[in-house]
């Protein structure tokens, strides 16, 4: 058997150059273990990750915590359902020995994860395959990611990016990372401050300190840089921060108005956001090397929300030309919109999917909120949610998972982070330290 | 006197600034205000029985006019509020405001951000009119970020729904 080796410097500069070549690989030798995700999907496939092994003497707990990271990423996927050590009949023991499959047969295991783990120092290696119990052969080859200690999660969410890619034939999202706004305090009198964590709410770091109102939190395309809306000075405006060294520099500072709702452009050189001056709140892109603006709408309205196509050609955003809150795409320079939003009530914060084809969107009808989808000429809309106040959906590096805020009502009221699946059927709170909105979801980590 | 308080309030928010981890102090909401102080409170400038005070014009002549749901036109009695709200600032001429403009919960965060704004400057334009130079009123929207009733009714939107004009010494005298 063999083992693509995947060496990084440092945990956190894993490359995924070769887990690429590798996937490309695992696909032109597909099995018959596959599972297409498609709106009916009632029926999860059972998988086990039984403790990785220790390879090391030291590696013991890294060998559990890893694979436990990776069985509950697959969980949470809501297409895959683990099944519990408790009903294994196989000891896993020997990463080497060969698999008993009608052991996990017997259990019902469709998919098997195997792994091992040695500690050299602050080194971690850590070795996987993706069994096919059913037809009793390996899927793909096996592989293996070095890092260090602290970046064991990263390992962890890869491993497991890698194995929902073998079975679905899709990209995975587990290593990513969300930027947010950390809220406490009552509705009045509310502390928020920028926050980024993994996906899954781990490994949680601030970002600012809450002595201003802080917005909607955006990442660039690659993760590097963070645009956002904060009042530090007395008016809204939008920052651009470096997530790295957390420096941050206003990016949009025209006295007499104030911006905000910003989005970077796929190529991450051009901002689009709006401004309002003179009550007046239109849409405008700035190429972020000159600080050069272009107004894009120019109509008595309040268009904002902006979010561009994929591939940089169109935007989708919100106006309330029509008399209520509705959405309209236009090319990425301007001009004619056409609206999209046809349903009873008010659409607002559209955005793009990664893969092209869809615009979530936060719906506002009969006194609830909802997240809902809806194809780029605006058929086929589902609505996913429904609760008191939900809105601000952010998409899955895949495309497959929507992030947004819920906001509960009354006095006592608080907002959380919560994710859902766009068929949805898997929805899920996402932790968070203390109370969280405006979820901003990354690419994959490169 | 009136010296005095406005180089206390100055002096207050400089304070603040540093010190002070509850920026969201008074009703008015917001963090430190660029023009001077955040609805600093009464006590800070002068009595409510000085019609020159600060306190006089917050709660005798009304700092802020509510608005209707999703909607950015004046009342009569927002008018009428705006109209002693002029009478106010064209006396008491040391005197600039920030307009800050409120959404109830019930919307989008960026859609009532610019509701707010459609609401502030609403107020601002209406005092213009009235006579009050532009060049001292400024305006800010805080969406649905600050409301004062937190309650998730009617009874406390009407209330959210609101342009404040918040009062800030500046202009020497």
């Amino acid at each position: 058997m063999k083992f693509l080796n995947i060496r990084a410097a440092l945990a956190y500069a894993l490359t995924c150059a070769l887990a690429l070549s590798v996937t490309t690989a695992a696909q032109a030798q597909q099995g018959p273990l596959r599972i297409t995700i498609e709106q009916g999907i009632i029926q999860p496939l059972p998988f086990a990750v039984p403790n990785f092994q220790a390879e090391t003497g030291n590696a013991g707990q890294l060998a559990a915590d890893l694979a436990r990271v990776v069985a509950a990423n697959l969980q949470g996927t809501g297409v895959f359902r683990e099944i519990p050590s408790s009903a294994f009949i196989a000891q896993y023991t020997d990463f080497n020995a060969p698999v008993t499959f009608s052991d996990w047969r017997a259990i019902n295991a469709q998919a098997l994860v195997t792994g091992a783990v040695s500690v050299n120092g602050n080194a971690v290696n850590v070795k996987f395959r993706v069994y096919d119990v059913v037809s009793g052969t390996t899927l793909g080859d096996g592989l293996q990611f070095s890092g260090t200690t602290e970046g064991w999660r990263r390992m962890a969410h890869k491993v497991a990016d890698e194995v929902y890619s073998r079975i679905t034939g899709e990209g995975g999202y587990f290593d990513s990372r969300v930027v947010f706004v950390s809220e406490t305090g009552p509705k009045d009198n509310r502390g928020k401050r920028l926050a980024i964590m993994d996906y899954d709410g781990a490994n949680v770091r601030f970002l600012t300190d809450s002595s201003a109102i802080v917005l909607a939190p955006r990442f660039s395309p690659n993760g590097d840089r963070i645009l956002y809306t904060s009042y530090e000075s007395g008016f809204p405006r939008i920052y651009v921060m470096d997530v790295g060294s957390v420096q941050r520099r206003v990016l949009q500072n025209t006295e007499g108005t104030m911006s905000f709702a910003p989005r970077f452009s796929p190529s991450g050189n051009t901002v689009v956001y709006s401004l309002s001056q003179g009550g007046n709140t239109d849409i405008y892109t700035m190429d972020v090397g000159s600080g050069q603006s272009t107004r894009l709408t120019n109509t008595p309205a309040i268009e904002t929300a902006p979010s561009f196509s994929p591939d940089g050609s169109q935007i989708v955003f919100e106006s309330d030309r029509s008399g209520s809150q509705q959405l309209y795409i236009m090319s990425a320079g301007g001009g004619e919109a056409r609206r999209i939003s046809f349903g009873a009530g008010r659409y607002g914060t559209p955005v793009w999917s990664p893969r092209g084809d869809l615009v979530a969107f936060t719906k506002q009808n009969a006194g609830r909120f909802h997240i809902g989808v809806m194809r780029t000429d605006g058929s086929e809309e589902r609505l996913l949610t429904a609760s008191f106040l939900d809105e601000g959906p952010t998409w899955s590096p895949n495309g497959r998972v929507i992030m947004f805020t819920r906001e509960t009502q009354g006095e006592g009221g608080a907002s959380t982070i919560y994710s859902v699946d766009i068929t949805g059927r898997v929805l899920r709170q996402v932790p968070t330290p203390e109370g969280g909105s405006d979820p901003s979801w990354s690419p994959l980590q490169q | 006197m009136k010296l005095l308080s406005v180089s206390l309030l100055v002096a207050a928010v400089a304070l603040s600034a540093c010190t002070n981890p509850n920026r969201f102090g008074g009703d008015a909401g917001g963090p430190v205000n660029p023009m001077g102080g955040s609805a600093m409170g009464a006590g800070m400038a002068g009595s409510a029985s000085d019609p020159t005070s600060v306190a006089f014009f917050n709660q005798s002549v009304g700092d802020r006019v509510l608005f209707s749901v999703d909607q950015s036109t004046l009342t009569p009695e927002g008018r009428a509020t705006l109209d002693g709200q002029a009478n106010w600032l064209m006396t008491n001429a040391d005197y600039q405001a920030v307009i800050e403009g409120h959404a109830d919960e019930q919307g989008t965060r960026e859609y009532n951000l610019a509701l707010g704004a459609r609401r502030a400057n609403a107020a601002q334009e209406y005092l213009v009119s009235r006579g009050v130079p532009a060049s001292r009123l400024r305006v800010v929207s805080y969406g649905k970020e600050r409301p004062v009733e937190i309650c998730s009714n009617e009874s406390c939107y009407a209330k959210n729904r609101r342009a404040v004009t918040v009062l800030a010494g500046g202009l020497s005298s």
